[in-house]
């Protein structure tokens, strides 16, 4: 971490300056040696007050809790790898990693694509700002409004995709209410939500290289396709990468669109693991078994963003 | 060569008009096209009556028009009536939980940006120690998924007794997000020394020059992130529906999935539902509109996800 580090600021204050803004005695103290100390801690104490009580003491506590069995109503009480060993044997458990696991591929598949294609669309045709702010507008409807408003329009009997495509001499189908469809169904549901916004996060990165490079290669004669392979991939590799890690965390944390759509049906088809989380503490009461459900997202996640960035390097670039 | 070229200039590449252009155009036309599809029939289908949707499903303007299911949504219609036209009768309180969204999304966004910024602050301009190991503790709170800290935070809510309170849906995110505080951090690290010093002279305090100067100065990276806090937590589903269990606390987003799954006999009622997500969305479409030129041209700086 590369910090700017202020220079003594050792200025002689106001008086009147002074009791205006703090009180003496923090501003007295202040003086004497310790830089800005009293006065950065009261700056910083309501974000340390969050960051400790909603960030750092859950996390703590839920490690803690995966540890326990714990239905809200008795205290937690201590079972060592109970819920770890029945985690391990539960069918359900891994049927529903698969699943996530098969929603993150096809959703980050489709998603990076096609928003690599926008993002390349935006930035080679038009730089026009009203059609970054189309291409954005499905990101401001929540995966509640996005789940239900496609439910509608793939509906099997009614649906708007089912006329077309039977209007076009293809069978209907029922892309909500069969195993197979759900699950790449509700993946293209949060692609379209999302895939403006991860563009426009791409169309920034893209906007950092220098137009003369492409300028210079088309005076050379390379064509499009040519530039897009040798310019802007490579230029573009650490914003993709940190696009990607962001994508794929994201993505595993499904929930809202499976809720107000299948409901983890049908027949657990789309029984991501953030839905069966869920099931197993509200609706089943098991705090601790579903805490260690958690701990494993928590380990598969880290463990994603590891080997991402060690695979692309990403570490050297600003996450900014 | 400066010769030559003052009499022949370089001639900008010309753009010509080529096939692959106009496929790329085309592209981009079904891009449009398939974003904004599902908006547009949200509007036709709320603004049909259920009978006619059964009838006549592929129809591209609405059928057989009528305001019913926005009247149903909004609650102002008849149950009699409502269940006559398909819906439910069991009605949308729509304005409480209206209510209740701005009210949650607007407390976590002021105070949110509010207290990360005074944070942000003292890890980019002030001098103390141990500055840099907490900015790593923060930091590496960027790491903890949303989903680990929601059972625990649940728990928490609970035991201090506010769970079904709006106070309990904002209370998380109240304070601060490791991201906002990174955001800002960023920024004010790029202001430049001469304009505190500046002040300083001036016999300004540092409390001062924060809210007096450097926050105003903020004001763009501070607005953009304000929008898209607001619509983060507008859209927020997953822990307000862990927290909130009747009206009194019920956000937006909750009452529509309860909506939804309030199927009454006949089918769901699209064109009630259809009118009720409109409603829903209809906020953040206004805010983005508003804002819409600056959250555009600065959304790559965010990097927010």
């Amino acid at each position: 971490m590369t910090v700017a580090s202020s220079p003594p600021s050792r200025l002689p204050l106001r008086g009147a300056e002074r009791a205006q803004t703090e009180p003496k005695s923090r501003r007295a103290r202040a003086r004497e040696g310790q830089g800005d100390g009293p006065l950065a801690a009261l700056f910083i104490a309501p974000a340390m007050l969050g960051f400790l009580v909603f960030l750092l003491w859950p996390t703590l506590r839920g490690i803690y809790l995966s540890f326990t069995r714990f239905n809200l109503l008795t205290p937690a009480r201590w079972v060592g790898l109970d819920n770890y060993t029945r985690m391990v044997n539960d069918p359900i458990f891994w049927d529903s990693l698969k699943v996530t696991v098969e929603y993150v591929f096809i959703n980050i598949g489709v998603q990076t694509v096609s928003a690599l294609a926008i993002a390349v669309l935006l930035q080679r045709l038009t730089q026009s700002a009203v059609l970054r702010g189309i291409v954005l507008t499905p990101y401001l409807m929540s995966n509640v409004v996005a789940g239900i408003v496609w439910l509608w329009m793939l509906d099997t009997q009614l649906g708007i995709g089912n006329e077309i495509l039977q209007g076009l001499g293809f069978d209907r189908i029922p892309f909500l209410a069969d195993e197979t469809w759900a699950i790449p169904t509700i993946a293209l549901i949060n692609v379209w939500r999302h895939v403006g916004y991860t563009a426009l996060l791409l169309f920034a990165g893209l906007q950092a290289i220098p137009n003369d490079m492409y300028e210079a290669a088309k005076v050379d004669g390379a064509s499009e396709w040519r530039m897009f392979w040798r310019i802007t991939m490579p230029l573009l590799r650490p914003v993709l990468a940190v696009v990607l890690i962001m994508t794929v965390i994201g993505s595993f944390q499904v929930f809202d669109t499976v809720a107000v759509t299948t409901a983890g049906g049908p027949a657990n088809a789309t029984n991501v693991l953030q839905y069966y989380i869920y099931g197993s503490a509200f609706g089943r009461f098991q705090f601790g078994y579903a805490s260690a459900m958690s701990v494993a997202l928590l380990v598969v996640l880290s463990a994603i963003t590891f080997v991402q960035y060690r695979l692309t390097q990403a570490g050297h670039t600003d996450l900014g | 060569m400066a010769a030559v070229t003052t009499t022949t200039r370089v001639r900008p590449i010309r753009r010509r008009p080529s096939l692959g252009r106009a496929a790329a155009w085309t592209v981009m036309a079904a891009i449009v096209l398939i974003t904004l599809l599902p908006f547009y029939w949200i509007l036709r289908t709320a603004l049909s009556s259920n009978a006619a949707l059964t009838a006549d499903p592929g129809n591209p303007l609405p059928v057989d028009f009528t305001g019913g299911g926005f009247a149903r949504a909004l609650g102002v219609q008849s149950t009699k009536e409502a269940i006559a036209q398909g819906g439910s009768g069991g009605g949308l309180k729509f304005w409480r939980y209206l209510l209740n969204s701005v009210i949650v999304s607007t407390l976590i966004t002021v105070c949110q940006i509010f207290f990360s910024s005074m944070a942000a602050y003292a890890f980019a301009r002030l001098r103390w120690r141990g500055r840099d190991k907490v900015f790593g503790l923060f930091l590496a709170g960027l790491m903890v998924p949303a989903i680990f800290t929601l059972l625990p935070n649940f728990v928490l809510i609970k035991q201090l007794g506010l769970v079904d309170t709006l106070l309990g849906i904002a209370l998380p995110t109240m304070f601060m997000t490791p991201f906002a505080v990174f955001f800002l951090r960023q920024f004010f690290m790029n202001v430049p020394r001469e304009v505190e010093e500046a002040a300083l002279l001036d016999g300004a305090g540092k409390v001062r020059i924060f809210f007096r100067v450097l926050l105003p100065m903020a004001s763009t990276p501070v607005l953009t992130l304000a929008v898209l806090t607001y619509i983060t937590s507008w859209n927020d589903y997953f822990w307000p529906l862990m927290v909130s269990y009747s009206d009194s606390s019920r956000v937006l987003t909750v009452a529509l999935a309860v909506f939804r799954a309030q199927t009454p006999q006949t089918g769901t009622d699209w064109s009630g539902l259809m009118a009720a997500t409109l409603i829903a969305a209809l906020p953040m479409l206004v805010l983005f509109g508003l804002f819409a030129r600056r959250i555009v041209g600065s959304i790559g700086f965010t990097g927010i996800k």
